[in-house]
């Protein structure tokens, strides 16, 4: 007979099971198994080859080889991290956040490993005041610009004349709407959260955020996104409890639903906003006409920081203009720096969902520190979420 | 010879439970501890924990009753339904299968523990998304049925995802099983349908006490699925866990509700192997 060609090859799939299972059932040691099975082997390769992939960028000097940035999903553009490797021989590793309060969480916790994070305006003062950030060293910063940029927007970055964060760009919490699927006109929260129990049931989505989702079920009743007053706060959890079995979802992750069109519409972000539109054109983006949130996210550096040189320069280099419009072009939030903003294609600045009419954005409201921080906003949101 | 044969039998049992020792007091036990002294404290006024003595956080348990409630109800539910598809496959795979093909099929049943099952969740969001199944649906006449989001695709998801861990259990206790028991039985005049509920069924319960055992305990301690596949809105209790660690940034209450939590595992474990223990006899029972 001849051989066949099975015997050539390293192990079959029913032999590897077969020895799995010998080792489980302790018949045979771990030692004949990796040896029969050539997995001792390809371990051993593997670890002999992993080392020398670190070794590339061993010429960085004081930078150092490697940083971690915590940020937000969808918000840069990787060829920026890409770029500054090349220049500054230092790894960017980028770890994704879904909200303020997670990234607070972890710092409070202590051990993130993060050189850099990218916060909101209303942390900043907690932050400074729980001396979870450094104060910036702004002669390590020549990029920056204070005079070109828009104070309306960056000024929660300096707390009592010190500052502790430099802004990346501003924007808004509105509404994403298919209309396709939605004939109602929605202009305001209040008919969002009308929609979202009749015409909407079972499609709509609130984020996995208490500052937005209690903000904005507080202005639909006529309230400021910013109230911590109990007896507003109670109406407010009344709607949701009443609004939650009509329900697609509680997630702050919402594009993937909107794109499936498992979901209708959804609270939404500036730039999430401006890349769904971008994709799918039935889908637009409204702002409340009766108010909801304005904000700005920063960039600020852990007192914990393993890497702070390295951090200051990926922070310079963010802030060269240069560098920051293709961040603006990737990610569609609107900048607070008008050198930026010259160097912007008319496509971009001329977007109403990037850039509204002032008009659009004066019922708006930027986020409350004490909205963050509040325990019974807190304890509300999850009250809701466990209803 | 210097050392007694009493002193070297203690020198190898320390060697060999002093790692597993040391292993479980840094990473259970302490941690443990840790949350013990936490459930006690107060919420900072930023978040976080600060030093008190207060029974607060334990008063204030019933204001998480509904997520306990979903946990306490879909984990058995999920598990027994588990166990409905498991056991038949485990039968075949154990007594019907042909031999050569057996230890294939095992391992058709391991090896989607080769991949995360954060993944294999997530694949479930497409096949149960809009695009999946309900556009299947679409096209024979059932236009927009919503399939994901709903407590049916977290127990699809729970089904899905413990199916390996009650397969296993069942079918090591079947194979086990001596056939000439059943040869015995159909000798004497026994039907199959008999012979399978005095002989098979009652020699499998070890398995089946194990795996139900098994995806309980791992169950009440679930939060992947039902965040995935239930949208945040099918909330169990490790969902609550996470958030009031994490959102709320309450440690303390989040410890109180961990350690009620690990109380009412341990009790469920303690019954279940009382009851174990009872159906299989003098047998010895190996649960988790």
């Amino acid at each position: 007979m001849s051989k066949s060609y099975k015997d050539n090859l390293p192990i079959s799939v029913s032999a590897l099971t077969d020895e799995f299972m010998r080792l489980k059932r302790g018949s045979v040691t771990r030692r004949h198994f990796l040896g029969v099975t050539g997995l001792g082997l390809a371990a051993s390769v593997m670890s002999r080859g992993l080392p020398g992939a670190f070794n590339a960028e061993a010429f960085a000097g004081d930078l150092g080889t490697q940083m971690s940035l915590a940020t937000w999903p969808n918000y840069h553009d990787p060829a920026t991290f890409e770029n500054f490797t090349k220049a500054t021989g230092v790894a960017v590793e980028v770890n994704v956040f879904g909200s303020n309060e997670e990234m607070l969480a972890k710092l409070q916790a202590g051990g993130t490993g993060w050189d850099l994070f990218v916060p909101t305006n209303y942390t900043i003062s907690t932050y400074s005041k729980l001396k979870l950030i450094d104060p910036l060293d702004m002669s390590k910063l020549p990029a920056f610009s204070s005079a070109s940029e828009s104070q309306r927007f960056t000024h929660e970055g300096t707390v009592d004349g010190v500052t502790y964060a430099l802004p990346k760009n501003w924007g808004t919490t509105g509404m994403s709407i298919n209309t396709s699927k939605v004939k109602t006109p929605i202009s305001s929260w209040k008919q969002y959260f009308e929609v979202a129990m009749t015409e909407a049931d079972g499609r709509a989505m609130v984020h996995d955020y208490q500052l937005t989702t209690i903000g904005s079920a507080l202005v639909s009743l006529g309230y400021s996104f910013n109230s911590i007053k109990s007896e507003e706060l109670a109406k407010a959890e009344e709607l949701l409890i009443k609004l939650k079995p009509h329900l697609y979802g509680i997630n702050s992750d919402y594009q993937p639903a909107m794109r499936s069109t498992d979901a209708w519409m959804t609270m939404c972000w500036t730039n999430d906003g401006a890349q769904l539109a971008r994709d799918m054109p039935e889908i637009i983006y409204v702002l409340g006409k009766d108010g909801g949130e304005i904000w700005t996210d920063f960039y600020a550096i852990p007192k914990s920081a393993a890497n702070k040189p390295a951090a200051y320069a990926l922070l310079n280099y963010l802030m060269t203009p240069e560098n920051a419009v293709k961040e603006h072009i990737a990610n569609g939030a609107p900048t607070t720096d008008s050198r930026v903003l010259a160097l912007l294609p008319v496509d971009i600045t001329g977007n109403k969902i990037v850039y509204p009419d002032e008009a659009a954005l004066t019922p708006l409201e930027f986020g409350a520190a004490v909205t963050l921080t509040d325990p019974n906003r807190a304890e509300l949101m999850a009250r809701f979420k466990a209803a | 010879m210097a050392m007694t044969l009493a002193t070297r039998k203690r020198l190898v049992t320390a060697l060999l439970v002093g790692p597993s020792a040391a292993w479980l007091s840094i990473f259970l036990v302490l941690p443990f501890i840790a949350i013990l002294v936490f459930s006690v404290g107060e919420r900072a006024p930023e978040g976080g924990y600060q030093a008190a003595f207060t029974f607060a956080q334990f008063m204030n348990l019933p204001a998480r009753a509904t997520a306990f409630w979903n946990t306490m109800l879909l984990a058995p539910v999920g598990a027994i339904l588990c166990l409905l598809v498991a056991y038949p496959t485990a039968y075949y795979l154990a007594i019907r299968a042909p031999t050569r093909f057996r230890m294939l099929l095992v391992s058709l049943v391991v090896v989607p523990f080769w991949t995360s099952l954060l993944v294999r969740t997530y694949a479930w969001i497409f096949i149960l998304g809009a695009r999946g199944l309900p556009n299947l649906l679409a096209l024979i006449g059932l236009p927009d049925v919503r399939l994901l989001n709903t407590p049916g695709a977290v127990l699809l998801g729970i089904v899905y995802g413990y199916l390996p861990l009650m397969i296993m259990p069942i079918y090591v206790s079947l194979e086990k099983l001596d056939r000439r028991l059943l040869e015995a039985s159909a000798d004497l005049g026994a039907s199959p349908v008999r012979s399978f509920f005095n002989i098979t069924l009652p020699l499998s319960l070890p398995g089946v006490a194990t795996g139900v055992a098994l995806v309980t305990i791992l169950l009440l301690g679930e939060y992947l699925i039902p965040q995935l596949l239930g949208g945040g809105k099918v909330f169990f209790i490790g969902n609550a866990l996470v958030d009031l660690f994490l959102q709320s940034r309450n440690w303390p209450y989040g410890s109180a509700i961990a350690v009620t939590l690990v109380s009412v595992v341990v009790l469920i474990i303690t019954l279940a192997m009382r009851l174990a223990w009872r159906f299989a006899g003098t047998r010895q029972v190996d649960l988790v």
